[in-house]
């Protein structure tokens, strides 16, 4: 095996802190819109797009990045947030609308930005690639190693926003690395029918930049690639563009009918978990089930102390609405 | 008695040193765009700028303007100062979602932990027929938008103080310039591209209306080239015995509506004169104003002037005849006053 045991271990409490996370969302998300399903009633209102089964893509390469690289996600961001080390407590409550959200409620769960440790999302497919190759630019011209990473749906992958970061990325030779989480469907289409390509990995020839594929979700191969891309990004050898099969379990959002796949898809997916799969590895290194208990108990309880914290906090004042269009501390 | 030496500058002259100066000062300051590095600018705002700072600092980009205009937001976000320039504001719509939904939007989504220190510099504007492609103002398109700072100087003097501003500012703000008061010598020669800056910097505040024509019987409220013409419009009137107070708005966010109420509290009559198109548009948000806070100053309905809700055609005659000029503000001011 490739990886350090320390970070096998690292990718496995995150891992399962992510999977709590979203699990524990999902029932959260229902509450108040039960018995008729409202989705701007109750604790959690809104849309509502969760990862569980998409681990190994945050992980993957979240193993090898810092506190000063720059993540951008997606509509479904909570496992590259969580991956990135964002401030579970304040990512929660700003989940829940509350005050002391990392936007003060402003943003809910597709709009989350961690300052501390570099960490955006948004909810318009492709959007957030042009501000990673904004934060390689930055690192670029301050002289630092830092690198930027995208996460991306495949569904994105046919935006022009794509094109042009890549093509811009691997012009200026840029620290990007984009990662594209195959999922299966864009919503409710299915890859084959909007992809003339089977493989966007092979894009990364358009732009004569590094193409890598993450077959079967994956999170040590992805482990593998990813530090192939971070270390040349890092070295100032330009862009990459990362592809993982990976798999949802659950709908596009919450409440998504899944009309558009068959009852046995999820189960079958499930029988390859990903965290089965690393929980195994770590066993066969050795790691005591003591030790995996310890680590299960610590993300159990981050995810409790997370939620915890969103319901104490209070809801923002309604004039906090007007405040923060701009930026006024210079005046 | 002393001499006030002055030094004439066009106003790309006066905007590319306002970013040179400013590049001096701060090395987080950058600029991107198509054609601002050897080329200059094709509205020459960048002139001068990639030989005096090199490839790194001035840089050509592809025709991707979701990339660049997305990175120069990337980069703000990491404390860098972008001047991303949008060639032609007609070109919008292919990176609109860049300047609506993240550039506006990510500081109060943030709950205002993330800033925006950028510039997004665009040149605005039609009267030499380049159809409707590439002569619209689109003032209101932008200034709609909560979230954004939106200028619109129109002389030399406050295309480089306002600039500085710009810089400065830790919000995004829409530079926008007016291709004809550039001072280009492939464009329409005019007096008033060409104007008195001080080479030392200096900064004029965004958000800060300028009184430059004082009188008492009217209020005429232009914004860059309609300015210009209300200014000659003014002083036309001025042989007829009709006094003007022109407005020259420059800012349309953050609006100063104060001085425009003020002013109207004292000439009891408003013309609001505008390059971009009449409906949900500048003359109609000023309009709006001076009735919700002013109306019992008034004597006289507000006129409007603006381009009637048509694209702006091609041919001369015709782009002539539905963008306002000194002949149509003169007539208008004309009926109202001596209605």
């Amino acid at each position: 095996m490739s990886i350090p045991l320390e970070k096998l271990k690292w990718m496995y409490e995150t891992m399962v802190k992510i999977r709590l996370y979203e699990e524990t969302m999902v029932q959260v998300y229902m509450e108040g819109k039960n018995p008729v399903f409202n989705i701007g009633a109750g604790t959690v209102p809104g849309e509502m797009h969760l990862a569980a089964g998409q681990e190994p893509a945050a992980v993957g390469i979240g193993a090898h990045l810092r506190k000063e690289d720059t993540v951008t996600a997606p509509h479904r961001p909570h496992h590259n947030a969580i991956a990135k080390g964002v401030d579970l407590n304040r990512m929660t409550a700003e989940i829940f609308g509350k005050e002391t959200g990392l936007g003060k409620g402003k943003g809910g769960h597709m709009h989350l930005f961690d300052t501390d440790v570099k960490f955006s999302c948004g909810g318009i497919v492709a959007a957030g690639i042009p501000h990673a190759v904004g934060a390689a630019l930055a690192a670029k011209m301050k002289g630092k190693d830092w690198v930027a990473v995208a996460f991306i749906g495949e569904g994105a992958a046919n935006a022009g926003a794509f094109h042009e970061s890549l093509n811009l990325a691997a012009v200026w030779k840029l620290p990007l690395i984009v990662v594209v989480e195959d999922n299966s469907y864009g919503i409710s289409v299915p890859k084959a029918v909007s992809t003339a390509v089977p493989f966007n990995a092979e894009r990364a020839s358009a732009y004569g930049i590094a193409g890598y594929y993450v077959r079967n979700n994956d999170p040590v191969e992805m482990y593998r690639v990813s530090e192939d891309a971070v270390k040349r990004a890092r070295l100032g050898e330009g862009p990459a563009l990362i592809e993982i099969e990976t798999y949802r379990y659950l709908g596009h959002f919450q409440g998504d009918p899944e009309v558009y796949r068959g009852r046995d898809e999820v189960p079958a997916l499930r029988e390859k978990d990903p965290i089965v799969r690393v929980k195994s590895l770590l066993v066969e290194e050795g790691v005591a089930q003591g030790e995996l208990n310890a680590m299960e108990t610590r993300a159990r309880r981050a995810v409790d102390e997370a939620y915890q914290f969103a319901r104490e906090s209070a809801y923002p004042h309604p004039g906090a609405a007007l405040e923060d269009v701009f930026d006024l501390s210079a005046q | 008695m002393s001499t006030v030496h002055r030094r004439l500058l066009t106003g790309n002259k006066a905007m590319a040193e306002a970013i040179a100066q400013e590049m001096e000062r701060d090395e987080n300051v950058f600029v991107m765009g198509e054609d601002v590095g050897a080329y200059g600018g094709i509205f020459g705002s960048a002139e001068g700028l990639h030989q005096r700072f090199g490839a790194e600092r001035v840089r050509d980009t592809p025709i991707s303007e979701t990339a660049f205009i997305g990175a120069a937001i990337g980069a703000a976000a990491e404390g860098m100062r972008p001047i991303v320039e949008l060639m032609f504001v007609d070109f919008f719509g292919v990176c609109m979602d860049q300047i609506y939904n993240h550039m506006a939007k990510i500081h109060y989504m943030s709950g205002g932990n993330v800033k925006l220190p950028m510039v997004l510099m665009t040149a605005v504007g039609g009267g030499y027929s380049d159809a409707a492609q590439h002569s619209q103002t689109l003032y209101a398109t932008f200034a709609h938008m909560p979230g954004l700072k939106v200028v619109a100087p129109a002389t030399p003097y406050d295309l480089k103080g306002m600039m500085v501003s710009a810089i400065r500012d830790d919000n995004p703000v829409i530079f926008m310039f007016h291709k004809t008061l550039q001072g280009l010598g492939w464009m329409d020669q005019l007096d008033y591209s060409v104007g008195h800056v001080p080479e030392e910097e200096y900064t004029v505040p965004l958000g800060k209306a300028n009184v430059v024509r004082e009188g008492k019987d009217v209020t005429i409220v232009g914004i860059q080239m309609t300015m210009h013409h209300a200014v000659e419009a003014a002083n036309q009137l001025a042989v007829e015995g009709i006094e003007a107070e022109v407005i020259d708005l420059r800012s349309l966010v953050p609006l100063d509506k104060e001085t425009i109420l003020n002013s109207v509290r004292k000439t009891h009559r408003l013309l609001v004169v505008d390059e971009d198109y009449r409906s949900y548009g500048m003359t109609a948000e000023i309009a709006a104003i001076v009735a919700e806070e002013a109306l019992y100053d008034l004597e006289d309905p507000i006129l409007r002037l603006a381009v009637p809700d048509v694209p702006i055609p091609y041919s001369r005659p015709l782009e002539q005849a539905i963008v306002p000029g000194v002949k149509e503000i003169r007539k208008a001011v004309e009926q109202l006053v001596r209605h």
